[in-house]
């Protein structure tokens, strides 16, 4: 799904053009690939006290950064963590604040900014919880104002999560690294200390079998490919009708193929019985399989509301109630749901669509501590407007307005959802428990 | 030093465990640009992606084609080459008309049962759309001559041979070379000689179609059929079929008899496109890849008749070879869970039951003491068979030992038992041929 006004922007006399007219000038983003660096330059560490130390330490020593905590002049800083998890008032953003403005010109395309922040809460003394909150409205705006394909994001930990908990670190990392290219103005919170760093970064899922609905094609596809590049045994779920796709996906990442209707009754029988007999274990759940069956409410028929509703929320929270009450799937077990941006914002002719998405929030919430015993999470993807055969059905204008909406001004692709998922389901994602991620580029709508 | 001597093999058990196969297409459907390496190729991939096969050195694959072109000679071998196995894979083609598929089967379980094979797949494949046309004989043997030719004269000579009508195409039909009937024309033969009514046998069509649908709709062929370009299911499956409908359709053999035309499109089977594979393999083989073996050869028993000459009809061979292999293992057809008749023809069916059932065909043509025995319509085809799935030649054999396979290992784990549950399987074929096995659930 090529982007025809991203390149032509992005290319000679039309560039200048589009320069010229004030047109969006999308960048081409850069994505991950085994072997990459986790940046290319320096990274500008702000904020004061003994935390902010702590954590630029930990990514001198432990990642080998050329980490710096002032800026040079002349250093184009690749990217700039603002550590402001001490902060107890809302005077202290001034400094660290106005020397991240002071290097924004100077970054390159493609810079990372991440803040590192403590969630309010309501007990928190009134100036504690305007200095936490405001870093939220901070990097929000800050996000906003990137260019180039660079992008914001936060990581928010709750009280007594240290900065170098495995969920922190996983999260700064996920956040530096080109794998959250689609990911913009978000702030991901960290829960508890629980997870476990990875001996190798290069394959955070080895030893681990994954269970992808939905794998086919498009999305569910790429995750496949993601799950499996990070070194998972990947077991590729569709429905029988899309068996041909499946078995391409299925060899092609050296996995196993089963064919199943998610809804049926016994499917989360069944999927135990062909992780745990073909492959000794079951690690990750990652429910993508999903349809849409767009209609305003006034003209919506039980067919249409039903089978989505039964698609996408009904079958998963089934499967799950399989997945928990089997004993099987103990070990730092993950689920990962995809849900929507219609899901949190809303999206005119997609009741049926949104009450399903907006549903798949609401039970990771309440799953998520189900298996915190076991060391395990349950989270959710929402992804934006993503380049997919779904999306290219979409009369052109309309896609090319949807495209735009954003704040990295283009869609994302399949493999943007699929690295975000790989994240929460890897080991280090054990401190986010029942969170929402949203992959939209900083979307215009919902929070 | 003395040399060494060789150890007698010792026998093993070889079991099946799980099969892929692409939904049937009539002739002229969705496959009608596939060719039949791409099918086998397409049912291999299926295979290796259920059961996590891919690069694995399988230690024989077999299987063929009845309508083959000349190029095809490997059409195996290439399939496997295409395929996501291990191209170190060997592979080898077998054609037995429409018993290939079984006979790949038990070709590949001997073998394992020798401890030559840990592993191995076997399958079939059909295709009647993309079928080879011939030139005639007398152009091709100008061409030939034409080939050999040095000198301008000899090459004149040559071309000047050829006739107009010699150009035109020779294409594939069904028909037996010593007697140029068709198959069809053949069984209504035997259907007039042991008076079969077209009611009983669209009897036999109602319940293949609705049996098949009924397997559909309750998930037992997802692990069974893999979708290919576009169709998800049999396209002859009629889930909608009844009496009255099939009752209405015209006679299409045996309209030159006496008796009456009893055989219509609805109780006979389809020309039809399609590929089917089986996964085979030792218990150690199986246990290594964390696979459970679903069900075991016992043992098998081909025959054939002299339909050119004699009184038997040409597709009635599995009369006679069945009642020899039960009784090499001792049983009887109430000792067996499930009978297996591939339907080429509904009549083909009906007079094979109606032979076992005869008291002069046991005691004169089977030297029984009376009638070889009676089958429990329950017990016959319960998931379908070819006139709903269609045909596609080579690939009925596979079709039928991975779905009674999958049967007989469900029947026996609902059971809690360890009494034997077995299945026969029974295909007849062109030539007169047959071939017959008989599998226990494992």
């Amino acid at each position: 799904m090529s982007d025809t006004y991203l390149n032509l922007v992005n290319s000679g006399f039309t560039k200048k053009v589009a320069k010229q007219l004030g047109l969006p000038q999308p960048s081409p983003l850069r994505r991950y690939e085994p072997g990459q660096p986790l940046l290319q330059g320096a990274v500008l560490v702000l904020g004061r006290g003994s935390e902010s130390d702590a954590l630029a330490g930990f990514l001198s020593s432990d990642w080998d950064l050329d980490v710096h905590r002032h800026a040079t002049p002349g250093t184009r800083y690749s990217a700039v963590v603002l550590a402001l998890t001490e902060l107890t008032h809302p005077d202290q953003l001034s400094e660290p604040v106005l020397a991240v403005g002071a290097v924004l010109k100077e970054l390159p395309k493609g810079a990372r900014v991440v803040t590192v922040s403590r969630a309010p809460r309501a007990d928190d003394a009134p100036a504690v919880a305007a200095a936490r909150q405001g870093v939220d409205g901070l990097l929000r705006s800050l996000a906003k104002e990137l260019r180039g394909g660079s992008t914001g994001n936060g990581v928010m930990l709750a009280a007594g999560v240290p900065v170098t908990a495995p969920s922190v670190v996983g999260a700064l990392r996920f956040f530096l690294s080109t794998k959250s290219a689609f990911v913009d103005g978000q702030l991901l919170a960290v829960d508890s200390t629980a997870g476990t760093l990875p001996d190798d970064w290069a394959a955070p899922l080895a030893g681990r079998v994954a269970v992808v609905t939905g794998a086919a094609r498009g999305i569910g596809a790429s995750i496949a490919d993601t799950l499996a590049r990070d070194g998972a045994t990947v077991v590729a779920v569709d429905v029988p009708a899309a068996g041909e796709q499946l078995v391409a996906v299925a060899n092609r990442v050296r996995g196993t193929a089963l064919q199943l209707d998610v809804t049926a009754d016994d499917a989360g029988a069944r999927i135990l019985e062909h992780a745990l007999q073909r492959h000794g274990r079951i690690d990750i759940v990652v429910h993508n399989a999903g349809i849409t069956r767009d209609k305003l409410l006034a003209n919506m028929t039980p067919d249409k509301w039903d089978s989505v509703l039964a698609v996408n929320i009904a079958s998963q929270l089934r499967i799950n109630e399989a997945l928990l009450t089997s004993g099987d799937f103990t070990d730092a077990p993950r689920i990962v749901s995809l849900a929507s941006t219609s899901g949190i914002a809303g999206n005119r002719g997609q009741t049926n669509y949104a009450a399903s998405k907006g549903g798949v929030i609401g039970m990771v919430r309440a799953t998520a501590p189900l298996l915190e015993a076991f060391g395990g999470t349950a989270n959710a993807v929402a992804p934006g407007f993503i380049e997919t055969e779904m999306t290219a059905r979409i009369p052109a204008v309309t896609r090319q307005v949807a495209r735009r909406l954003n704040s990295l001004q283009q869609g994302g692709q399949p493999v943007d959802v699929a690295e975000t998922v790989a994240f929460l389901a890897s080991p280090a994602a054990g401190g986010v428990v029942g969170r929402v991620l949203r992959v939209c580029g900083q979307n215009m709508v919902g929070q | 030093m003395a040399r060494p001597t060789t150890p007698t093999p010792e026998v093993r058990r070889a079991y099946v465990l799980g099969g892929n196969r692409i939904p049937f297409a009539r002739a002229g459907g969705p496959y009608v640009r596939a060719s039949n390496q791409d099918m086998l190729t397409a049912a291999i991939d299926g295979l290796v992606a259920r059961y996590g096969l891919q690069g694995e050195r399988i230690g024989e694959v077999a299987a063929g084609a009845v309508l083959k072109h000349s190029k095809d000679f490997n059409l195996t071998r290439e399939a496997v080459l295409g395929s996501a196995l291990s191209a170190e894979t060997p592979a080898y083609d077998v054609q037995q008309a429409c018993a290939t598929g079984l006979e790949t089967v038990v070709s590949l379980s001997n073998k394992i049962r020798l401890g030559q094979l840990e592993s191995a797949i076997a399958g079939g494949v059909d295709s009647t759309s993309d079928a080879p046309i011939a030139v005639s004989n007398r152009l091709r043997r100008a061409l030939l001559d034409l080939s050999r030719a040095k000198t301008v004269g000899q090459k004149l000579a040559a071309v000047a041979k050829i006739r107009p009508k010699d150009l035109a195409p020779v294409a594939p039909n069904t028909g037996e070379p010593r007697t140029h009937l068709s198959m069809g024309e053949h069984q209504a033969l035997t259907t007039a000689q042991w008076e079969i009514t077209q009611a009983a046998q669209d009897e036999v069509a109602l319940a293949s179609h609705q049996r098949l649908a009924a397997a559909y709709d309750s998930g037992f062929f997802d692990d069974l059929v893999t979708p290919f370009r576009g169709l998800t299911r049999d396209a002859n499956l009629r889930a909608d079929s009844s009496l009255e409908k099939l009752a209405k359709l015209k006679p299409a053999f045996g309209l030159g008899l006496d008796t009456p035309a009893t055989m219509t499109a609805g109780n006979s089977t389809p020309l039809s496109d399609g590929a089917s594979t089986v996964l085979l393999g030792s218990a150690e083989w199986a246990a290594a890849h964390d696979l459970v073996p679903l069900a075991s050869l016992v043992d098998a028993e081909a025959g054939a008749v002299d339909f050119v000459h004699g009184d038997d009809g040409l597709l009635m061979a599995p009369a006679f070879a069945v009642p020899r292999l039960l009784a090499r293992n001792g049983l009887t057809l109430d000792d067996l869970d499930y009978i297996e008749i591939h339907e080429a023809f509904a009549a083909t069916v009906l007079t094979t039951l109606a032979a076992w059932e005869s008291e002069e065909f046991g005691r004169t043509r089977l030297g029984l003491d009376g009638a070889f025995g009676t089958v429990d319509r329950a017990k016959l085809n319960v998931h379908g068979s070819s006139l709903a799935a269609g045909h596609p030649f080579a690939a009925t054999g596979g079709r039928i030992v991975a779905t009674i396979s999958k049967e007989l290992h469900r029947r026996k784990a609902a059971s809690g038992s360890d009494a034997p549950v077995r299945a026969l399987v029974s295909v007849c074929a062109a030539g007169g041929l047959g071939l017959t096995a008989i599998l226990e659930a494992a």
